[in-house]
């Protein structure tokens, strides 16, 4: 709650440095200087930056975040629309990326040393190593202009759902691959130093088999590491979806800071970074309730 | 070890690539020669030329200076702010100073990396430098943390005592004692950094935050390439594999440097 008040002072201060009215922006060099004072009027600028930004926060705990200073429509509302598409990109990355890394990550861990381990863990260091954009333009290259299986770019809304899932395929792959690898490691890793445990040995020693104790046992134990970067991740994915609707197009989040940026749309630059900040706070905190469930010693101290 | 060397040679080369672009490239890349736009590589050009007609192969030389000086002075910046913080804060533990610089961390974690440099860069406009800023704000908590973290379990030392009662301050032990001994975790630290840093620099010149032309940048390469990818996929080929060997030659020698440090890794692998 705190970190958020803060973050809410933090942005707003930001955005409050950068150069330029919006007033005199939104209507050109050509603007007579009364047109601007009533627009100033109207925009609320002329009040004090301490009722600018209580009436901002005010708004936003009402769900109201203020109009957009160029597209003339509640923020609220074109947040929402281009929600539509960040969101399930970034969760479809997120699903994906776990899909992906857990087997990954078990496999290697349950045949450490061999040369399956080996180029797993061979092929992650790679998949860290590659840049998400540059590896969206190689699968269009593949994928969309010589095999001609999916559109390079552009978003058909979600009438036709199928066709919206299409169109996110590429971009969520993009955004999976490198978390996946990362996450890959960080699940090796784990499972490495829970089925060193001695109770690990214990339930070997009771007749379970290595498959029983992996699976009963050691991942379950394993999963508080694994949760906490899974957690980053979403963040990651929430702001790298910025990048990569770039590659493809998509009308998200990502496209719509940009031009916000460009326009001088402060409202919307403010709402949209805050609802990102918001959302990676959100998920802080679910996933320290998810810490509980997996690890009933920690349901104490939650 | 071998790990060790792979990443070593990697990171050298780029390093030396980006030295020798300052005195020598095979062609110049202010020179621009529409004639000889988008040609596939040759002998003449190892990599092909771009939509200008400049050689991608001293494009990427000289790329390869901004991608290293961006990384590098963020890294720098991280350290020099983040780890007399973390240093403070373990020297100070619980106090309120501790507080505040740990509270401050978890804010700056709080707003994604990317979202940081996106937000600098539209509020100071798009350059090298203010990208420099984004990525080292992003990278102070990283080292604060790691150091924290560290001199906490230093603290408790006997020899740390020692030096309490030969009557050193605060200060003396953690610039004379703790400092060295956390050196290590962060010189790894600051390798990872360093290759995150080339990747948030290419992402940033990608969308136009980053260098500004004329200054060749592999992110910007990669966004001018990006139209052009269906005529002429080697625009977009290389420029991307000398991000890939980069920062897999940093990645590398960190895990080689951390197993050369800590040998009670090396046998867990």
């Amino acid at each position: 709650m705190i970190s958020l008040i803060v973050a809410s002072l933090v942005i707003f201060a930001c955005i409050e440095v950068i150069p330029g009215d919006p007033a005199s922006f939104m209507l050109g060099i050509n603007a007579q200087p009364d047109t601007v004072a009533a627009l100033r009027e109207e925009l609320g600028l002329n009040a004090s930056l301490s009722v600018r930004y209580l009436s901002w926060v005010t708004g936003m705990l009402s769900g109201d975040f203020g109009t957009s200073y160029t597209y003339r429509t509640p923020v609220a509302e074109i947040i929402a629309e281009r929600l539509w598409l960040s969101l399930p990109l970034a969760l479809i990355a997120l699903g994906l990326t776990v899909f992906i890394a857990f087997p990954i990550g078990i496999l290697a861990a349950t045949k450490r040393g061999s040369w399956t381990d080996m180029s797993v863990m061979g092929a992650t260091q790679l998949g860290i190593a590659v840049p998400n954009f540059w590896f969206a333009m190689l699968m269009v290259l593949l994928f969309a202009i010589n095999l001609r299986w999916f559109s390079a770019g552009g978003f058909p809304g979600w009438d036709n759902p199928f066709a919206a899932l299409k169109a996110l395929t590429l971009p969520s792959i993009a955004l999976a691959l490198p978390q996946a690898s990362i996450l890959a490691r960080v699940m090796r890793s784990a499972l490495l130093d829970t089925l060193s445990e001695d109770y690990i040995r214990t339930c070997r020693a009771k007749g379970l088999t290595r498959r029983q104790a992996l699976w009963r046992h050691a991942l379950r134990n394993a999963m508080i590491p694994v949760l906490t970067i899974i957690g980053l991740q979403f963040s990651f994915l929430l702001a790298g979806a910025i990048i990569i609707e770039n590659v493809f197009y998509l009308p998200g989040l990502g496209r719509l800071v940009f031009q916000a940026i460009s326009q001088r749309d402060l409202i919307m630059v403010e709402s949209v970074v805050f609802l990102l900040v918001f959302a990676v706070i959100i998920v802080n905190f679910a996933v320290d309730l998810a810490y509980a469930w997996v690890d009933p010693r920690l349901r104490a101290r939650v | 070890m071998r790990n060790l060397i792979v990443g070593l040679t990697l990171t050298a080369i780029f390093v030396l690539a980006a030295l020798v672009s300052f005195l020598w490239t095979p062609y110049d890349v202010t020179v621009l020669e529409i004639a000889n736009k988008l040609k596939p590589p040759t002998f003449s050009h190892w990599f092909g030329t771009d939509h200008f007609g400049r050689d991608i192969f001293s494009m990427i030389m000289v790329g390869a200076r901004t991608s290293i000086a961006v990384a590098v002075v963020a890294v720098g910046i991280g350290m020099g702010l983040g780890v007399p913080l973390g240093l403070a804060a373990a020297a100070r533990k619980g106090s309120f100073l501790d507080e505040v610089i740990m509270r401050g961390n978890d804010l700056i974690f709080a707003f994604p990396s990317l979202l940081i440099a996106i937000l600098i860069t539209a509020i100071f406009g798009p350059s090298a430098v203010n990208a420099i800023i984004a990525i080292g704000i992003f990278n102070i908590p990283v080292f604060a943390r790691l150091t924290r973290g560290a001199a906490m379990s230093l603290w408790t030392h006997d020899y740390i005592l020692a030096a309490r009662v030969a009557g050193k301050g605060a200060t003396r032990i953690s610039v004379e004692h703790i400092l060295p001994n956390v050196a290590n975790l962060l010189i790894v630290q600051g390798t990872i950094q360093f290759s995150l840093g080339i990747l948030a620099e290419a992402a940033l010149s990608y969308v136009g935050l980053g260098a500004q032309p004329p200054t060749p940048s592999w992110g910007r390469m990669l966004a001018d390439a990006q139209t052009l990818i269906a005529l002429a996929p080697h625009v977009a080929l290389f420029p991307g594999f000398a991000i890939l060997f980069t920062v897999l030659g940093l990645n590398l020698a960190g895990d080689g440097i951390r197993d050369l440090l800590d040998p009670k890794l090396r046998v867990q692998r």
